[in-house]
């Protein structure tokens, strides 16, 4: 099939811009979801989830996170009732909904693929929620020109979904489930099909429509960065099991075990061999902790943070301070990033570019890094 | 210097034709000999007057239509008039129920494990490798009477004491359906498998229960596959000949059944030839009215015939 008349991609403003007016016929009233152990096996020995509890509270941008596999997406099909959980229940706003088919939910989806429909027109496909719940043509006409305006798009709607480029067709998309007015929003992979500079402009503003909309998004992804920008909160899979939940920061700063600490791109994890009250022995050597981060265990891994440690300069009273010879280096413009070699094992070592001198690969340099900035994560 | 590139550019022209002409040929002589002649030379016996022998001859005239309409020289007969409208009749039927029936197996094969699918598809396409003679004789042995079908249709009263379902209507519409059954079941298959199961899910998820989101995401998607289908379908039912031949006795006659007779039997050729313009005809207006159909329902995805 051919393309006679290639969409030209709208060019991009601000249309969530909060300084500017417009009527708020769009959707308010968000509900909470929550999960009581929900478990899902497909065939004999696949588990996808394996007791699942979480609550996600209303008006929430909850994300998540997972490798491939881990049951993110399961997890959202089971909130969509497109896929019914072996045991467990799940409660949306207060209501039991386990054994409500999906049309009868008022939850939307936008789709990984976007499944637009490519007999409709964008009009057709932007009003066929409203036209299965029954409502006029006059209502749907009203909320399907506000939707259209609201994710300025509205010049599209008699195209068909074959001429529009990507990025729209994700806004349209987004638009089809927005305009249902859902009490959740689920998300599935959105934005994994666009280019990385169309992907960081829809990241912002999927996050905008949330804030402004105030409704409740569960967003799935495998991208740990794209979850950091938008959350107010990740929960993080692997294995059909929810590994930890908190905000982007406590996630990335506090991991709470080596899986977590490695999938949100943590490279700097040191086997602890013996601990104490405020020391551990790793390959790096005796390295002072902050009395806060005793635990129980003696195992488990010590977490540095590349850009908390500081290279060359003097050593702080009180820092740890290590040697080491630098291996590599990546200039990345705002940042530089080292790889030392310390006792035979590698250290990342990220640096702000502030004009300072850089570090010759073959150099021998001193590294410090403050005790409070060193994190014990459970294996 | 000009000169020069023109003439190499036009000899460049000129064999280019030329590689097209000799390209051409040998399929442009063959649709010239034994399709377009053959219907030139149809169409001119049509408009002639049947001889002593059968055997067409001078002077012109549209004495064979006016006999096709049913004047004979005993008055005019509803003989051919049924007969065109049974060919009608067998070939909607046959074709709504082949399309009945094909639906479901084509969605079926499409939710088949991608290993089956094929092994599907060729138990639908084997029997149709077969000669249709011989697949009909097979009917006509399963529907005789006091064949366990026809007694069942007995004692359920459906046909009278000692007959047999076959000689009958029945049976040939019967023949119809299961003769053109893979011929639908191929292009909506087709149609089904470049459906993205998202789209169904996107359509529950957006409040249709099973049946609408089939009848509004799903069967619109089909209707390329469907026209295709019927397309293959409804024409050659609608020229069917060995079926009713076989399965549908005196009163099952069909179109092309008529026009058969004519050029063996009664020995009439003008008749016989203008019962098969009237076929050609029937079939173009019908591929017509396919492609406007196709047109208005499939929007750009055109249906090619």
């Amino acid at each position: 099939m051919t393309n006679p008349m290639p969409a030209p991609e709208v060019e991009y403003s601000d249309p969530l811009d909060d300084t500017r007016e417009r009527d708020d016929a769009m959707p308010r009233e968000a509900s909470s979801i929550e999960l009581k152990g929900l478990r899902k096996q497909f065939g004999k020995d696949m588990v996808a989830l394996d007791g699942v509890d979480l609550t996600i509270e209303a008006g929430e941008f909850f994300t998540l996170l997972g490798p491939s596999g881990c049951g993110k997406t399961t997890l959202l099909r089971i909130l969509a009732g497109l896929e019914d959980p072996d045991d467990g229940k799940l409660l949306i706003g207060g209501k039991d909904v386990t054994d409500i088919p999906p049309h009868r939910r008022s939850v939307n989806t936008v789709f990984q693929s976007y499944a637009l429909f490519p007999h409709l027109s964008v009009r057709d496909n932007l009003a066929f929620g409203l036209r299965m719940r029954g409502e006029s043509v006059a209502e749907r006409q009203r909320k399907v020109a506000e939707v259209a305006e609201f994710i300025q798009l509205g010049s599209l709607v008699e195209r068909r979904v074959d001429q529009l480029s990507g990025g729209q067709r994700q806004r349209i998309a987004l638009a089809r489930a927005l305009v249902c007015e859902p009490n959740v929003l689920l998300l599935d992979e959105p934005l994994s099909a666009l280019d990385a500079g169309l992907r960081g402009q829809l990241q912002v503003e999927l996050q905008r429509i949330q804030k402004r909309l105030g409704m409740t998004f569960v967003f799935v992804t495998h991208d740990q960065d794209e979850a950091m920008v938008m959350s107010d909160r990740i929960a993080v899979l692997d294995s059909g099991i929810i590994q930890q939940v908190g905000t982007p920061s406590e996630v990335y700063e506090h991991p709470v075990n080596a899986f977590v600490a490695r999938f949100m791109g943590h490279d700097n994890l040191f086997a602890i061999q013996r601990s104490a009250d405020n020391w551990v022995d790793t390959d790096l050597g005796r390295l002072q902790l902050d009395a806060a981060q005793q635990r129980a265990e003696q195992q488990g891994w010590l977490l540095i943070r590349p850009e908390t440690l500081e290279l060359g300069g003097e050593v702080p009273p009180g820092y740890n301070r290590l040697e080491g010879i630098v291996k590599e280096r990546l200039y990345r413009g705002s940042r530089i990033e080292y790889r030392l070699e310390i006792n035979g094992v590698n250290l990342m070592v990220v640096t702000s570019n502030l004009g300072q001198r850089l570090h010759a690969v073959g150099d021998k340099v001193t590294v410090s890094v403050c005790p409070e900035d060193l994190v014990r994560v459970a294996a | 210097m000009a000169d020069m590139s023109l003439v190499v550019r036009g000899r460049a022209v000129v064999s280019e034709t030329r590689h097209l002409l000799f390209s051409v040929m040998p399929g442009a002589v063959w649709i010239i000999v034994f399709l377009v002649l053959p219907s030139v030379y149809l169409m001119a016996v049509a408009f002639m007057t049947n001889g002593p022998y059968g055997q067409p001859q001078m002077p012109l005239s549209l004495e064979s239509f006016r006999q096709l309409a049913g004047f004979g020289f005993l008055g005019w007969s509803p003989g051919n008039l049924y007969t065109l409208l049974r060919s009608l009749w067998q070939t909607l039927l046959s074709t709504v129920l082949v399309v009945i029936v094909a639906y479901p197996i084509a969605y079926y094969i499409t939710t088949c494990r991608e290993k089956w699918r094929p092994i599907m598809l060729l138990v639908v396409v084997v029997p149709s490798w077969t000669n249709q003679v011989i697949r009909t004789f097979g009917w006509m042995n399963l529907l005789a009477p006091g064949t366990p079908l026809s007694d069942a249709a007995q004692a359920l009263g459906l046909i009278a004491p000692n007959m047999g379902l076959y000689p009958s209507n029945f049976a040939v519409t019967l023949g119809l359906v299961y003769n053109f059954l893979p011929f639908m079941v191929l292009p909506l298959y087709a149609a089904f498998e470049k459906l993205d199961t998202a789209q169904v899910q996107a359509a529950q998820d957006l409040y249709a229960s099973p049946v609408r989101a089939f009848w509004h995401a799903v069967f619109p998607q089909t209707l390329p596959g469907l026209l295709a289908g019927t397309v293959l379908v409804a024409i050659p039912a609608f020229g069917m000949y060995v079926i009713p031949e076989l399965l549908g006795g005196g009163k099952g006659m069909m179109l092309g059944n008529l026009v058969a007779n004519q050029f063996a039997g009664s020995a009439n050729w003008p008749l016989g030839a203008a019962g098969a313009i009237l076929m050609l005809i029937a079939t173009f207006a019908g591929l017509f009215a396919m492609r406007r159909i196709g047109k208005r329902l499939g929007g750009g995805e055109e249906v090619v015939i």
